[in-house]
């Protein structure tokens, strides 16, 4: 190789990063009135394709019901935290803004502010399907000013799934109801003692994990520590979210509990960010995990069709309520989330975006929906329709909890919360940090996050 | 790519390379001799310059990706937000350490210790080591950390091989992370350094080697006397190319530890990442990069000094 390779790098590479640049600035194009573009998120395992087959259909029924109209899809394939920021980079700018967006409720808030997404009442006064949608749903894409952004699609609960296998080998009950934390501790014990080489309590923990530590995790935890009558994490009346408060301190107690007795997975497994993905295609079927604190939404990865099927799910797995922590009224607690669809302010075609949404949600496309990814109704007339009840185990526990359910005070400081709680978590699985200086860590971190709109309760 | 045979960067790079173009030459260039490079200048500061010049402005403002209506200039804020904030001098610091070990130590040395053994072995040997060092720096980097974080994962090939040795095994992204990603960018990114340095070690005069050879200089003499020496140039080059990559590696970090556990391999990249777009803080995260290009353009300058200096 006589070339000297070093003298026609630096020109080269100049090129290369030029050539990246332009390429990553491509891709917009302008509006076409009959062309609707919807952005959806796009599952990362390429064997779930029920959100793909299920608007392959709708497309169909709306290109059919409105001639000369063409729907195109713009599938974003990512995971959550990086399908949010792809989104809004596209809602950014009108050459990349999609005509119909799906949005978690996560989010909404954030994007409302910023004035990402238009106000729906226009369009939701003249439908008389939205009344049927149950209030907290509603509420759910409110913004603050009171204009609603999203029309759900349906909602989570989450709850505890138990191993009857395991849990008779324990010598536990087969129709197990925990009624306090230490029920649920004192279960993983007996099954840690009991039944060895499977993991006994599975607690969502740390950065890696994401929202799901979060949400999955921590706030089942903290939402049960109170009275139940007010938000342990936020304060309505004064706006402000709340620091050094002992529920606060109790919940990081229980995952420290969990992680240094070795109830839960091992702590580098806990941390592994592709962990979520090896607990529903793993350990659960295989029956290597004795409890997991978890979604509705799981049985969607076994569905026949979904690449890893698992239909005996309904007879090896049990359903408990995630108890408060003493046992306090109401009993149980679950954290509600789920999606909605949204047009943004920069879109061509807002008004075919809706008729598109009204084909989505007539009643019978709505249940084929919520059976297909077994997600809990939002409409009063599905959750009422025996086909959907009977659709799937597990449905109906996942439907009343929404009665005991909470919805996250997702406003736009929320994410930078949400991550402070990560990593005060992490601290205390990993056994870096104490309960005490973790939760301390959380406070300073909350202050900046929220611009020092804080209240110590 | 003209560019490459532009013939100002053909000349060779002697002590005495300076080219004599500053031979006194006041007429005006014709209009019609530059015209043909203005499409080049105008792509280039449109989609080069102008990028780098808005993520300048941006540094300097409050901007967010969602949850905000309106941004506002903040001066020097975000900067002494970094400097003050625990989480970014930790990812100065393990940006230095992954930089220093992987890259000058790790590429650098072994790039050139590869380079020097094919020198001398057969060309069935040559071409299948090569094969292998380029397979790894063909891979996209996500790839490549997929296949990483395989070997290194408590079940993975690693331990496996520790376990067969009868040696302890541990979860080495979890206990060594910065260690792991290390090691991670030293295997996907020594090819570069051996065909920088395969090439400089071709250029150096058989003449000079035998004469010193005849002269009874042994190996380790004739390196350090005469093959060193003689690279210095692209030893120069090939030290600057990979500080810049190493800087920048993000993609295989992300996929082998996220940065965790407990941010201990979060370098400078991942850190900007969470920033920007887990936390949406754009114009925070922004600054975060523009001071990683001023520790870009601190090595650089080392190195140019260091080029500088004659033998």
């Amino acid at each position: 190789m006589p070339v000297r390779p070093t003298a026609a790098l630096p020109p080269l590479l100049a090129v290369a990063l030029a050539a990246a640049t332009l390429t990553a600035c491509g891709g917009g194009s302008g509006s076409d009135p009959d062309t609707l573009k919807v952005s959806f998120k796009q599952s990362t395992d390429n064997s779930v394709k029920v959100m793909d087959t299920y608007l392959a259909d709708i497309k169909k029924q709306f290109e059919k019901a409105n001639p000369g109209k063409k729907v195109e899809f713009v599938p974003i394939k990512a995971p959550d935290s990086e399908y949010y920021t792809k989104l809004q980079q596209m809602l950014r700018s009108p050459k990349t803004a999609p005509d119909l967006v799906y949005e978690d409720t996560f989010l909404i808030n954030s994007d409302i502010t910023s004035g990402y997404l238009k106000p729906l009442d226009p369009y939701l006064a003249k439908w008389p399907d939205w009344d049927q949608f149950i209030d907290t749903a509603k509420a759910a894409a409110k913004g603050e000013d009171g204009k609603t952004y999203g029309v759900p699609d349906g909602t989570d609960t989450r709850g505890l799934w138990f191993d009857k296998g395991i849990f008779a080998k324990a010598g536990l009950p087969a129709d197990w109801q925990p009624k306090t934390w230490d029920d649920v501790l004192d279960a993983a014990r007996t099954i840690k003692k009991k039944v060895p080489g499977v993991t006994p309590l599975n607690v969502y923990t740390g950065k890696p994990a994401g929202e799901a530590a979060t949400m999955q995790g921590f706030e089942m935890l903290l939402y049960g520590t109170n009275d139940g009558s007010s938000d342990p994490l936020y304060d309505k009346g004064s706006k402000k979210w709340i620091a050094g408060s002992q529920g606060f301190k109790d919940a990081l107690a229980f995952v420290e509990t969990v992680y240094k007795e070795k109830l839960g997975p091992d702590v580098s497994d806990a941390l592994d960010p592709n962990f979520g993905t090896r607990v529903r295609g793993e350990l659960l079927p295989e029956g290597k995990l004795g409890i997991d604190l978890d979604g509705s939404w799981l049985p969607q990865d076994w569905l026949e069709g979904s690449g890893h099927e698992w239909p005996e799910w309904s007879r090896k797995l049990g359903l408990a309520a995630m108890p408060t922590q003493h046992g306090q009224a109401p009993g149980k607690v679950s954290m509600s989330g789920g999606w909605t669809w949204a047009i943004p302010a920069k879109a061509g075609n807002p008004d075919l975006a809706f008729e598109f949404v009204k084909t989505m949600q007539t009643k019978a496309n709505a249940k084929k929906w919520y059976i297909a990814n077994s997600g809990i109704a939002v409409r009063e007339d599905v959750a009422a329709d025996p086909a959907y009840v009977d659709a799937q185990p597990g449905i109906k526990f996942f439907t009343d909890l929404v009665a005991s359910t909470h919805y996250r005070p997702a406003y736009p400081a929320y994410p930078k919360v949400s991550t402070a709680i990560q990593e005060a978590m992490e601290g205390v699985t990993t056994g870096d940090a104490s309960v005490e200086e973790a939760a301390k860590a959380y406070d300073e971190e909350l202050e900046s996050a929220t611009d020092g709109q804080v209240i110590e309760k | 790519m003209s560019t490459a045979t532009d013939p100002g960067l053909e000349k060779r790079p002697g002590p005495a390379a300076a080219p004599p173009r500053r031979a006194a030459r006041p007429r005006r260039v014709p209009l019609l001799r530059v015209l043909p490079l203005t499409p080049a200048v105008v792509l280039l500061l449109l989609f080069l310059a102008g990028p780098i010049a808005y993520c300048a402005y941006i540094a300097f403002t409050d901007l967010q990706l969602t949850g905000q209506a309106e941004d506002s200039f903040v001066g020097f804020e975000n900067f002494t937000t970094a400097f003050g904030d625990d989480a970014f001098l930790n990812a100065v610091w393990l940006t230095l350490v992954f930089t220093v070990i992987s890259a000058l130590v790790g590429q650098n040395t072994l790039g050139l210790a590869l380079a020097a053994l094919m020198q001398r072995a057969s060309k069935p040997v040559r071409t299948l080591v090569g094969g292998i060092v380029i397979t790894a720096w063909v891979l996209p980097e996500v790839v490549a950390g997929f296949l990483l974080y395989a070997f290194f994962r408590r079940e993975g090939t690693l331990n496996a091989v520790l376990d067969w040795l009868h040696l302890p095994t541990q979860n080495w992204l979890f206990t060594l992370p910065i260690l792991a990603v290390s090691f991670a960018n030293v295997w996907r990114g020594t090819a570069f350094s051996m065909l920088v340095y395969s090439a400089a070690l071709n250029e150096i005069p058989k003449e000079i080697t035998e004469a010193a050879e005849v002269d009874g200089a042994g190996g380790w003499r004739r390196l350090w006397h005469i093959t060193l020496p003689m690279i210095r140039r692209s030893i120069g080059t090939n030290l600057m190319l990979i500080t810049l990559q190493t800087l920048s590696v993000f993609g295989l970090i992300w996929v082998m530890t996220r940065g965790g556990p407990g941010g201990r391999s979060q370098t400078l990249p991942l850190f900007m990442y969470e920033e920007a777009f887990q936390k949406s803080m754009i114009g925070y995260g922004t600054a975060v990069a523009l001071l990683l290009l001023v520790v870009g353009s601190l090595f650089s300058v080392v190195y140019l000094r260091l080029l500088r200096t004659e033998v």
